[in-house]
C-alpha cells in the first residue's frame, strides 16, 4: 500500500520527529516503496503460529532485592542538557 | 617487526616473553592510526593519553609476572560501547559529547585483563546501515579501495583491522553488522549466539537481535576475544546463564566427517561470479579436508529482509524513544514548551536513515497497523527459525556467502534505501534465528577485493563453526594478505 502524506505527518508526531517539509515528500516515497515490499509478507500463510519476541528462550530473571554501588546523583546529571541542583530542567510542560 | 600487523596471540608470546612492551605495541598503533586514519577515518575519538597510560600499567603488571591474554594488547572498539569517561557517540549529533558514566560489561571485562583502548571507531548512526556512510563523523573508506565503502555497521571495527590500526575490535551484529564489513575488509568476524555476551552498556538498537562480537585477523583471536567476553551478566537479563566452553580448546584441525549444509537459497542465479568462485574454492578446501557437502533448504529466505525491517524498526522506535534532550545528548534551543523542544531535539540530532527507521517502526507499531505489521513480521521470524532448526537436524554447520557482492562504492546505494537493506539478505536470517555466524576471508575477487565465507553454527554451537573456520585458515593464506595503504 501506499503512505499519504497526511498519514506521515500522523507518524511523525507519533515519534515526536519534526520533519521539514523536503523530509515529509522524501518519507512519504521511500517509506511507500519499504512497505511495498515488506507486504510480500502476506503471501505466507501464517495462521496458528506462535508469533517470536525473542530467539532464545529465557524465563524472568530474578535477582536478590539488595542494594548495589550506583553510579550517583552527580553522575547520573553530568550529561544533562539543563539541570537545578539535582534535578533535570525542562522547559514549561503545562501553560 | 611491524607490530602493527601482529595478532593477539603473537603479542601475548612476546609480551609474555618480554621482547616488547605494551607502551612500544601501542605507540606502534598510535603512529599508524596517525599514518592512515586521515585518509580511513576508522576513527572517531582516538584515546592516545589513556592509552599510553594504560599500556604503561600493562607493563607494571606484566613485570609482576600477570600477563593473561588481552594484557597490554591495544584495541579498539565501536562507538556503540559505553567507556567510563570516554566520549561515546553512537556515530550521532544526538551523543557528540555525552561522557560515558560506566563501562559496558565486553569491555569491563577485557579492561580487567589489562587491555589497552586506544579509542571509539567509526559506524552507521545508532547501528543503522550497511556501509558507514550513515555517520555524523563523515563515512570510512575501506582500506583496500578507498573509494569503497568498508560496510557496516560497524565499518570502523573492520576498516580499522583492515588499515592495521588495532589489534582487534569488538563491534555489534543486529542484521550482519560484524559479518559483513568484515566481509568487506577480509577480517575475521564473529556473531555469538543471542544471549552468549552480555550488552549491558552497549546502545541499544533492535534488542530482540542485537549481540556484541569481536572482529579480528584471524579465528585464534576471535575465539581468544570470546573467550573472555561471553557468559552470564547479572546486569543483562537477557544473557544466558550457560557455562562457557573453552573457545581456544576448540581450534582443531579437523573436519573430517563434519556434514555441511549448503542452503539452496543462498546459492541463486545472479550471484556475483567473483562471489561464486570463492563459495566454490571454500567447499573444495574444506571437502579435500574431509568434510562431507550436502544441499539443504531455507524456504523461507526470501522473506528474511522483510520480517527484519519490520521488527528492527519497531524495536528501534521504542529503544530510541529515549532521546528526549532531557536526561543527556543533544537538546534544540528556543522551542516553546516540552514537545516542541523533544521533537525538535530528534530532528536536529538524528540522521536521514535513524529518522527512517523510526519512521517505519512508529507506523508498524501504530494502532491499526500492529497485527498487519508487526505481529505477522514476529510469525513469520517463527518460520525463519524453524527453518534453521529443521536443516541442523541433518548438518552440523552451514556454508554460505556473507554478502551478495564485495564491498560497494561509497555513494552507490545511499539514494535507495530498499536496496542498502538488500545487501543484507545473507547474514539478517542468522539475526532473527539467533543462532551464530563467522566470516572469515575466502578468496578474493578477480580486482582483489576481499570476500567473505560465512559458517553458521546452532544455537550456542560457536566451537564447531570455530573448529570449522580454524580448519580453513589453516589451508588459506587470505587472512594474511593486507590491504596497501
Amino acid at each position: 500500500m501506499s503512505i499519504t502524506q497526511p498519514e506521515i505527518e500522523h507518524v511523525a508526531r507519533l515519534a515526536r520527529l519534526a520533519l521539514s517539509d523536503t523530509e515529509k515528500e522524501l518519507f512519504t516515497g521511500q517509506m511507500s516503496a519499504i512497505l511495498r515490499y515488506v507486504e510480500t509478507l502476506n503471501e505466507l500463510d501464517t495462521d496458528g503460529i506462535i508469533p517470536t519476541a525473542h530467539a532464545v528462550p529465557v524465563e524472568n530473571s530474578f535477582r536478590p532485592d539488595a542494594v548495589q554501588p550506583s553510579i550517583g546523583t552527580d553522575q547520573a546529571l553530568r550529561n544533562a542538557p539543563d539541570r537545578v541542583e539535582t534535578f533535570f530542567r525542562v522547559p514549561p510542560v503545562i501553560e | 617487526m611491524e607490530l602493527h600487523t601482529l595478532t593477539i596471540h603473537h603479542l601475548h608470546q612476546l609480551l609474555k616473553n618480554r621482547q616488547v612492551t605494551s607502551r612500544e605495541v601501542t605507540t606502534a598503533m598510535l603512529n599508524r592510526i596517525e599514518f592512515s586514519d586521515p585518509r580511513i577515518n576508522a576513527f572517531i575519538t582516538v584515546a592516545a593519553d589513556q592509552a599510553l597510560a594504560a599500556a604503561a600499567a600493562a607493563d607494571q603488571r606484566i613485570a609482576s609476572g600477570d600477563c593473561q591474554p588481552l594484557t597490554g594488547i591495544p584495541l579498539a572498539l565501536k562507538d556503540i560501547f559505553l567507556t567510563e569517561g570516554l566520549r561515546t557517540t553512537c556515530a550521532s549529533r544526538m551523543l557528540a559529547d555525552f561522557i560515558a558514566p560506566y563501562d559496558a560489561t565486553a569491555w569491563a571485562r577485557l579492561k580487567s585483563q589489562g587491555a589497552v583502548l586506544l579509542g571509539k571507531l567509526n559506524q552507521d548512526e545508532f547501528a543503522m546501515g550497511s556501509s558507514c556512510e550513515n555517520s555524523a563523523f563523515g563515512p570510512t573508506r575501506n582500506p583496500w579501495d578507498i573509494e569503497r565503502t568498508p560496510g557496516g555497521s560497524s565499518g570502523g571495527s573492520a576498516a580499522a583491522i583492515a588499515a592495521q590500526q588495532a589489534t582487534a575490535t569488538l563491534g555489534t551484529d543486529t542484521g550482519g553488522s560484524i559479518r559483513q564489513p568484515a566481509s568487506h575488509c577480509g577480517c575475521v568476524g564473529l556473531k555469538p549466539t543471542y544471549g552468549r555476551v552480555s550488552r549491558y552498556g552497549v546502545i541499544a538498537y533492535a534488542s530482540s537481535l542485537d549481540q556484541v562480537g569481536p572482529v579480528t585477523r584471524d579465528v585464534t583471536d576471535a575465539a581468544l576475544l570470546l573467550q573472555v567476553i561471553a557468559g552470564h551478566d547479572p546486569k543483562d537479563s537477557t544473557s544466558v546463564a550457560m557455562p562457557v566452553p573453552d573457545y581456544v580448546a576448540s581450534l582443531k584441525n579437523d573436519v573430517k566427517g563434519m556434514k555441511i549444509g549448503l542452503p539452496k537459497e543462498y546459492f541463486i542465479a545472479g550471484l556475483d561470479p567473483d562471489v561464486q568462485r570463492a563459495m566454490d574454492d571454500a567447499i573444495a578446501h574444506l571437502k579435500a579436508q574431509g568434510a562431507e557437502f550436502v544441499e539443504v533448504s531455507l524456504p523461507h529466505t526470501t522473506y528474511a529482509v522483510a520480517c527484519y525491517y519490520l521488527i528492527a524498526t519497531a524495536e528501534a522506535s521504542s529503544n530510541l524513544a529515549r532521546y528526549e534532550g532531557v536526561r543527556f545528548g543533544h537538546r534544540a534551543t528556543g522551542s516553546q514548551g516540552l514537545i516542541e523542544m523533544m521533537m525538535q531535539t530528534r530532528a536536529e540530532g538524528f540522521g536521514a536513515e535513524v529518522k527512517r527507521r523510526i519512521m517505519l517502526g512508529t507506523y508498524a507499531l501504530s494502532s491499526g497497523y500492529y497485527d498487519a505489521y508487526y505481529l505477522k513480521a514476529q510469525k513469520v521470524r517463527t518460520l525463519i527459525q524453524r527453518d534453521f532448526t529443521e536443516a541442523f537436524k541433518s548438518v552440523d554447520i552451514l556454508l554460505t556467502p556473507v554478502a551478495p557482492t564485495p564491498a560497494f562504492k561509497i555513494g552507490e546505494k545511499a539514494a535507495d534505501p530498499l536496496q542498502m537493506y538488500l545487501s543484507d539478505i545473507f547474514t539478517i536470517p542468522v539475526n532473527l534465528a539467533g543462532i551464530c555466524g563467522i566470516s572469515l576471508p575466502a578468496q578474493p575477487s578477480s580486482n582483489g577485493l576481499p570476500i567473505g565465507l560465512q559458517l553458521i553454527g546452532r544455537p550456542f554451537g560457536e566451537e564447531t563453526i570455530l573448529r570449522a573456520a580454524y580448519s580453513f585458515e589453516q589451508t588459506t593464506d587470505w587472512h594474511r594478505t593486507k590491504a596497501a595503504l
